[in-house]
């Protein structure tokens, strides 16, 4: 056992099905949350698939996660660099066969940028980064990441970025809404001044998604939020972000993975 | 990547001071005063060297034996951290105080290394810029042991909440730190907030990091072996941060002088985080065989260090350096403190594995010289000896100052100054105190910050602000965690720098066990004044001696940490403020206290005894007063506590525990109430008469050795059995209740937790937006 291994222990409860789903992580150069999004599959019983942002193939991997962090410094604008990377042409190709593909913050960013999903992400209305544990609403559970949750359901995940505010022209807003493509609302408290409260989105056939919150901070009891939508946990008890990992298992190995 | 991005014909325009034309030129008046040499300080580098200094060299050793890098002044002090370890605290340590950082051993096959220092000169010209290479600085020295990363901590000290310049700082400092610490993907996991007015000129930006290894991963930063070969790489160096060590951090600041903006150093974080990534894999690879971050002093502080520290000598070529700016001298780049650089020693045979390893995270860098057994630091410009000098002399045998000290005339006065104003009497008067207490600056809720920082990031974060110490899980499989608090209290350590160094150590100490970990290991960040002021240097002096007498009672050894000196502005000093971070260890991180309660029914214990203490308190401070003695240390006392707390913790008596320090009583209970937003019914006749004091004493002294902690009812007996059993005071005060929304302190006055919540989270949002 070397240092960097830190993050490789899953205690879920064996599944075979599940865990022959091979779901990709991407690290590009400045991402932060690819071990916890790794974690958060494993845990959910699936396996994660280290993915490099330079590799030419994506290792036949079922289903990809695009996770949080700083690509580039988010120099330029948050995900602009990224998308050039040569694994995210295959990401593009697989997502339009119909791969799951997920991307968390700085992964959502890249996701618009990459034309995937549409609008965009600027600076907070605050203009500070903000960390805070985040009530969102389920407003679409037909996606391959939201099959778990009823639909309109609550859950609390932890909120951290700096560039959150979600926008897009009126005639896009409208036409993700009346698509029903809002996956996910705030509620209660708009963090960052989010068009519409819109915390994520899908693209029209419901495999590809993005959202600002990080479920994947939301999947061990003890590591987690202090609250879950369902009422009162333990310490650090906030499990609401695992469906968004069992959905996509539960939906590849249905579809005959 | 590697670049021959210098040509020859743009060094050339250089007129290059080497040895030879040094030798040949003795009377050549040399710039030794500006770089902040003293007269015999500059005569004793031409005594070594036998002839005058080249430019290079006095380059070198100018930065080299500043205060900020040679610790001269407080060197015969800091003596006593490593006379004072007996063998039994060295138990646990495997590597010591004068590497990059300490590294204890937490059991496992696991190691943890930590320490804190200080960004302070720099957060005042350039509050943001400053912060940041900070956190950057704190974390290389982290990464150079060969460890991951896994956490930080920023205790920060502002002037007068209300002053004008102070919002400029707090927004550039806060938004520096996040900036810098969010982007490494580093939780950020506790520190403190304080403004007192004695910081105006001189706030306090320290920062601390903790990594983690296996024991086999430990890196030092020595060159050994003739024939390696000596890498710089990460960022390219640049005019940026020239003179920030001898030139900022070792002296006053003074209107008189010009601007020292450009002494400070800008931060890339994004280059860093790719830099620890590549680190931690050329660790993984065994690849390098010593290493060494560029902070202070840069390329001087490196080469002398690694050289200083291995068998041989070494010899590299200063042209190979990739800079920003093709102008700068060869003086400019030894001593440029461009961030996010590391240096490192490498095997031939390895040279191949590590340049693949650089490509990878497209990490540019340049092979430099190498390794040599003939025991000099030889540097050459293009093929010209510029440097020519015995590495010892520039990194370890620097000047060592016995400086002057006396204690302070004005001392006496100050403390048969005790606390006499009035004070509340009555349900009404005690509860408005409470609620002033809760909204003032250093009481009040600091989530405007912290909610500026990540504390999710890694998933390993068992704990944060606003608990006693941030909890960080070391290994998954099997819970293994440590634990962290930084502390100081300025005011205290004004009053008495002996007893108040002790205070500081005793609160972080406290901290960690009430968290539920055994304390192990200590960091600390000593931030003075002027040590040319003999009684600063007193005061130091004291201090320091105060915390080595400390660490031997309670039995935990200095790893390491940082000094600060020169922390004054128009002659006047801040307050001595020792900062001391405590680290402990948990055997399973799941076992975790936290600061507040949420089970209805359950019984609340003070633990501890109630003396009539309120010199240098949050009360007083809120008055305007400050003087008599600070409140009485007994680590005796504190180890039994922390004892108590940690077995409670580890078989499941205690569900919430929190620390008495500033504020006392009526801080703890606030705070525990807000934790999770759940009131208690709480009786203090009884204790009050036990101990002697009035209502208002009880709740506002700041006695040490104290803590609260609630109590499942079925484990009472066991509890209350502990602590006789130990001959600790413990004493029922109150009972959970998630029904009320309040505080009762009953026959006295209700305190509504919405009341209490919106005076306590008002205050840095009204002052800061």
């Amino acid at each position: 056992m070397s240092t960097p291994l830190i993050g490789d222990y899953s205690a879920a409860p064996e599944d075979a099905a599940l865990r022959a789903v091979l779901v990709g992580v991407i690290t590009f150069p400045g991402t932060l949350d690819d071990r916890d999004a790794a974690r958060a599959v494993r845990l959910a019983g699936g396996t994660a698939v280290e993915l490099w942002h330079g590799d030419a193939n994506l290792h036949d991997v079922d289903a990809v996660i695009i996770p949080g962090g700083f690509s580039y410094g988010d120099y330029l604008r948050a995900g602009a660099i990224s998308r050039f990377a040569p694994l995210m042409e295959k990401v593009v190709d697989a997502s339009k066969g119909g791969m799951p593909v997920l991307g968390i913050c700085n992964g959502f960013q890249i996701l618009t940028e990459a034309h995937l999903l549409p609008g965009s992400m600027i600076k907070n209305d605050h203009l500070k980064f903000m960390c805070r544990d985040q009530l969102l609403r389920v407003e679409n559970n037909s996606t391959a990441w939201t099959s778990a949750y009823g639909q309109g359901e609550g859950m609390v995940i932890p909120l951290k970025n700096q560039d959150g505010q979600y926008v897009a022209d009126e005639k896009t807003l409208d036409e993700l809404e009346g698509e029903g493509r809002v996956v996910f609302r705030y509620d209660g408290f708009n963090p960052n001044g989010s068009r519409r409260d819109i915390a994520g989105i899908t693209n029209a056939a419901g495999n590809v998604v993005g959202l600002m919150p990080h479920p994947e901070h939301a999947v061990e009891a003890g590591f987690g939020p202090d609250s879950s939508a369902g009422g009162d946990v333990a310490l650090g008890g906030g499990t609401d972000g695992i469906g968004i990992f069992t959905s996509v298992l539960t939906s590849l190995v249905a579809g005959g993975k | 990547m590697t670049a021959s991005a210098n040509s020859t014909a743009e060094q050339k325009k250089f007129n290059i001071d080497t040895v030879e034309h040094a030798a040949s030129t003795p009377g050549t008046p040399l710039p030794w005063a500006e770089l902040g040499l003293k007269e015999d300080e500059y005569n004793r580098v031409v005594e070594i060297l036998g002839r005058r200094p080249t430019a290079a060299e006095l380059a070198m050793y100018s930065v080299m034996w500043s205060e900020h890098c040679s610790y001269k002044s407080s060197k015969v002090h800091l003596k006593q951290f490593g006379d004072k370890v007996t063998e039994k605290m060295k138990e646990h340590l495997l590597v010591g105080i004068g590497e990059n950082a300490g590294v204890v051993d937490i059991g496992e096959g696991w190691a943890v290394t930590f320490k804190v220092e200080s960004h302070n000169h720099p957060s005042f010209v350039e509050p943001y810029q400053g912060a940041a290479t900070g956190v950057g600085g704190i974390v290389r020295d982290i990464i150079s042991m060969g460890a991951r990363p896994v956490a930080v901590m920023d205790p920060l000290r502002f002037g007068a909440i209300d002053h004008p310049d102070t919002a400029r700082l707090v927004h550039g400092i806060v938004s520096g730190i996040g900036g810098y610490g969010n982007s490494l993907g580093l939780p950020n996991i506790g520190g403190e907030v304080v403004f007192d007015s004695v910081y105006q000129g001189n706030p306090l930006v320290n920062a601390l990091a903790v990594g983690v290894m296996r024991h086999e991963d430990i890196r030092l930063a020595n060159a050994s072996g003739a024939g390696n070969k000596v890498v710089l790489f990460g960022a390219r160096t640049g005019g940026d941060g020239i003179g920030g060590a001898s030139v900022l951090a070792s002296e006053s600041f003074d209107d008189a002088k010009p601007s020292k903006r450009p002494a400070v150093q800008v931060g890339d974080p994004f280059a860093e985080k790719v830099l620890i990534e590549c680190c931690l894999e050329l660790f993984k690879a065994s690849v390098v065989e010593g290493i060494q971050d560029l902070g202070a002093a840069g390329i001087s502080c490196a080469t002398s260090e690694l050289a200083s520290n291995g068998d041989g000598g070494m010899h590299v070529e200063l042209t190979k350096v990739l800079l920003r700016d093709p102008s700068l001298t060869p003086g400019e780049i030894l001593m440029s403190e461009s961030q996010e650089r590391m240096m490192a020693v490498v095997t031939p045979e390895n040279v191949e594995a590590f340049e693949a390893i650089m490509d990878k995270w497209n990490v540019e860098y340049s092979w430099l010289g190498e390794v040599t057994g003939t025991g000099r630091l030889i540097i050459d410009w293009d093929g010209e000896t510029i440097v020519d000098v015995d590495p010892r002399t520039v990194a370890h045998e620097g000047p060592v100052y016995n400086r002057p000290f006396h204690r302070p005339e004005w001392l006496d006065g100050v403390q048969s100054d005790s606390f006499s104003a009035e004070r509340p009497f009555g349900g009404e008067a005690v509860k408005q105190a409470v609620l002033d207490l809760m909204a003032s600056p250093n009481m009040c809720d600091k989530s405007w910050v912290t909610n500026q920082y990540d504390r999710y990031v890694q998933g390993n974060t068992a704990l944060a602000m606003p608990d006693d110490a941030g909890v960080i899980r070391v290994d998954e499989e099997t819970g293994l965690g440590v634990a962290i608090s930084t502390d100081a209290n300025g005011r205290y350590t004004y009053l008495n720098p002996y007893e108040g160094a002790k205070l500081a150590l005793a609160e972080s100490y406290r901290n960690v066990a009430t968290s539920g970990a055994r304390p192990m290991a200590v960091t600390d960040c000593l931030n003075f004044g002027s040590p040319e002021d003999p009684e600063v240097m007193w005061q130091f002096a004291e201090a320091v001696r105060g915390l080595a007498d400390g660490c031997q009672e309670l039995g935990v050894p200095v790893t390491g940490g940082n000094v600060s000196l020169y922390n004054q502005t128009g002659g006047v000093a801040i307050h001595p403020t020792p900062v001391v971070g405590v680290l402990g260890v948990f055997d399973d991180v799941a076992r975790r206290t936290p600061s507040g309660w949420r089970e209805d029914g359950q019984a609340i214990y003070l633990m501890g005894v109630t003396r009539d203490e309120l010199d240098g308190s949050e009360f007083a401070n809120l008055r305007g007063h400050l003087g008599g003695q600070p409140p009485k240390v007994d680590l005796q006392a504190e180890k039994l506590l922390g004892d108590l707390l940690i077995n409670a913790s580890r078989d499941g008596m205690i569900d919430s525990a929190h620390d008495l320090s500033e504020g006392g009583l009526a801080a703890a209970l606030s705070e525990m109430a807000l934790r999770f937003g759940v009131g208690a019914r709480i009786g203090l006749d009884e204790v009050a008469e036990r101990d002697g004091v009035d209502l208002f004493t009880l709740l506002f002294s700041e006695s040490q050795a104290r803590a609260v902690v609630s109590v499942a009812r079925s484990e009472e007996v066991r509890f209350k059995d502990m602590c006789s059993a130990r001959g600790f005071a413990h004493s029922r005060i109150g009972v959970v209740d998630t029904e009320i929304g309040a505080l009762d302190f009953q026959g006295h006055f209700v305190l509504p937790l919405d009341e209490l919540k919106e005076a306590h989270e008002g205050t840095l949002p009204k002052h800061f937006g």
